[in-house]
């Protein structure tokens, strides 16, 4: 029995590469079924709401009161649906890391690459790169397919109208911050159940919670809170009542920093661990 | 080569590897031996690295596993089976492995082959046996063809077929110049495979050296002897100075008195042999004497007994080195 053709000589100089390493971690994502189901089951619903909006406002127009009417954001009601992209870009995030430690992976992986930082860079780069254009293809899909729905008595909006571009664009781009933020909580936790409750509790769960408090206690906090800025950021046209909130991208700057605070715990207790 | 050097690994109040050392060299198959619980994959997930040591350090070929530039092509290993991902197909888990240590494609199919598997390559590993699970570990293994690997149970869930290629893969392996380290708590499998051997209970190490040594020194040789007049015979040896226990079946197992003295005292005083076979001591019962004041889970409580062969091969390691 032949194993190989020689045993090779030591390869002198030649060092695993970052883009290989992103290679190899391409590979793995598009090579589970979870990646597919995830971001599909994302556009068919987030697109599915734009739908519905944009089908179902014109129609009920009649009913809305003047105050409604006077508010009415078409920019913001055609982006609701991201915030189920929201949600399930954090599922596929905490399972892109937590599926090496629930199968075991993760030891091939560590034996191939035994830099533990640069696993966790390289898979939040390619994960964020995937996330990133399917933010963008759900937030402009979403948009002009609402738009193109919503008649007349209802308004709708167009992307050269002022803030409307920040918000589409700026919408599509929290989607891959959060799913960074989930794979920085699932390296920390390490176990799906726990990181996706974790990313929902912070998600949705606190929100509903905290709102039930005094509100000069609870604002704060909301405003900080990825619902809020997600909100935000899809907003054109302003609510009124609302007391401080953070503008869209001070906002956005906020996430980006819950993301990459989870990352850098998450890999620097990858090295401190066994796995 | 792997140097292991007084590694310490506790969890808890537990400590599964006490101050262990031991070397394990190129060409030959070195048997990693011990009962249940005696720390043997905990060591090897300390070589490669995904469990750190508490105290002490490993060198494969002189560096630490991180320090290693590509490792794939240096150290191959199979520390588990199926610890893949059960959606992934058992082509796109090879090539995730080689693509990240820029392993050309077309070995990945060289190992899937190599390994039986180029008829499942697209299946997913959910649906692989357990054999067939051990058989895409080793070929993750062999995939940067490296001068070092290591198998943790590799033949655990192998038919027999199966059995037979890792026993022949490993002992092609070392000869071509590979250091090959493979743990196993079957040790007629490793009767069968090893050139070296090293054992270890509770953690620490109990004997280390070749496997010649390890069934020479230990205790259990003996002759049986078979003949119609089983009980003259007896008498005689006994008179020489032989000692002699019956087997249940007749036989006479003898210690004490080589076959060649046996079979001369038997012919001068008319005594037909039937049988008359020095016996080694089999690896297995040579491992049980080592073991048994170390073993974690005994089925049975029995009496203890002093570990004679441990001290045996160990100092006859000590004079050699």
């Amino acid at each position: 029995m032949t194993v190989a053709t020689s045993v090779s000589p030591p390869k002198a100089g030649l060092h695993y590469r970052v883009s290989s390493v992103m290679g190899a971690e391409w590979i793995k994502m598009r090579s589970v079924r979870s990646t597919i189901w995830t971001l599909t089951a994302m556009t068919v619903i987030t697109l599915g709401i734009a739908i519905i909006a944009g089908a179902v406002i014109p129609a009920q127009w009649h009913t809305f009161p003047a105050s409604q009417r006077a508010t009415f954001d078409p920019t913001s009601i055609s982006l609701r649906g991201l915030l189920f992209g929201q949600l399930v870009i954090g599922v596929l995030g905490v399972m892109v890391m937590s599926a090496e430690y629930g199968t075991g992976t993760i030891r091939a992986t560590l034996a191939a690459i035994p830099n533990r930082p640069l696993i966790v860079a390289a898979k939040a780069a390619v994960f964020a790169m995937v996330a990133a254009v399917a933010g963008q293809v759900l937030s402009f899909g979403a948009f002009f397919i609402a738009q193109a729905l919503l008649s007349s008595p209802a308004r709708h909006a167009s992307l050269g109208q002022p803030g409307v571009l920040r918000a589409v664009v700026g919408s599509g781009l929290i989607i891959p911050v959060l799913g960074l933020f989930a794979l920085g909580l699932a390296t920390i936790i390490r176990y799906t159940a726990g990181a996706i409750t974790a990313y929902v509790g912070t998600l949705l769960v606190l929100p509903i919670t905290l709102d039930a408090l005094p509100s000069s206690f609870s604002h704060p906090i909301l405003n900080c809170l990825p619902l809020q800025i997600g909100d935000t950021m899809a907003s054109v046209v302003s609510s009124p009542g609302s007391d401080w909130t953070l503008s869209p991208w001070a906002g956005f700057g906020v996430l980006c920093l819950y993301a990459l605070a989870a990352l850098v715990i998450g890999a620097w207790l990858m090295v401190r661990r066994d796995a | 080569m792997i140097e292991v050097n007084g590694i310490t690994k506790r969890y808890q109040d537990k400590t599964a590897v006490d101050d262990l050392s031991f070397e394990i060299r190129p060409g030959q198959v070195t048997g990693f031996l011990g009962p249940n619980g005696s720390g043997k994959s905990t060591t090897m997930r300390m070589i490669m690295g995904p469990d750190a040591p508490d105290g002490g350090s490993v060198q494969i070929n002189g560096r630490r596993y991180r320090d290693i530039p590509l490792p794939l092509s240096e150290v191959g290993a199979l520390l588990e089976a199926k610890a893949i991902h059960p959606g992934r197909s058992a082509f796109n888990h090879l090539w995730f492995l080689a693509r990240s240590n820029d392993i050309p494609r077309s070995r990945v199919t060289e190992v899937l082959r190599l390994a039986g598997l180029e008829d499942v390559a697209k299946k997913r590993a959910g649906k692989f046996s357990l054999g067939m699970g051990q058989r895409l570990g080793i070929a993750a293994a062999l995939l940067g063809d490296p001068g070092v690997l290591l198998f943790d149970e590799p033949v655990n869930g192998l038919d027999p077929e199966g059995i037979l290629w890792v026993r022949n893969l490993l002992k092609s392996l070392a000869a071509e110049g590979r250091t090959v380290f493979v743990s196993s708590h079957l040790m007629s499998e490793m009767a069968l495979t090893a050139d070296q051997l090293v054992v270890i209970g509770r953690g620490r190490l109990i004997a280390a050296g070749s496997m010649d040594d390890f069934i020479g020194k230990s205790p259990g040789q003996f002759i049986r002897v078979r003949s119609p007049r089983a009980g003259d015979l007896n008498e005689l040896i006994v008179q020489h100075g032989g000692h002699v226990t019956e087997e249940p079946d007749g036989a006479l197992a003898v210690t004490g008195l080589p076959a060649s003295t046996i079979g001369e005292l038997s012919g001068r005083s008319g005594i037909f042999l039937h049988e008359l076979s020095p016996q080694a001591a089999s690896l297995e019962e040579a491992f049980m004497e080592l073991t048994r004041d170390s073993v974690e889970y005994h089925g049975s409580a029995g009496p203890a007994q002093l570990v004679t062969a441990a001290s045996a091969i160990t100092s006859s390691q000590e004079g050699r080195n």
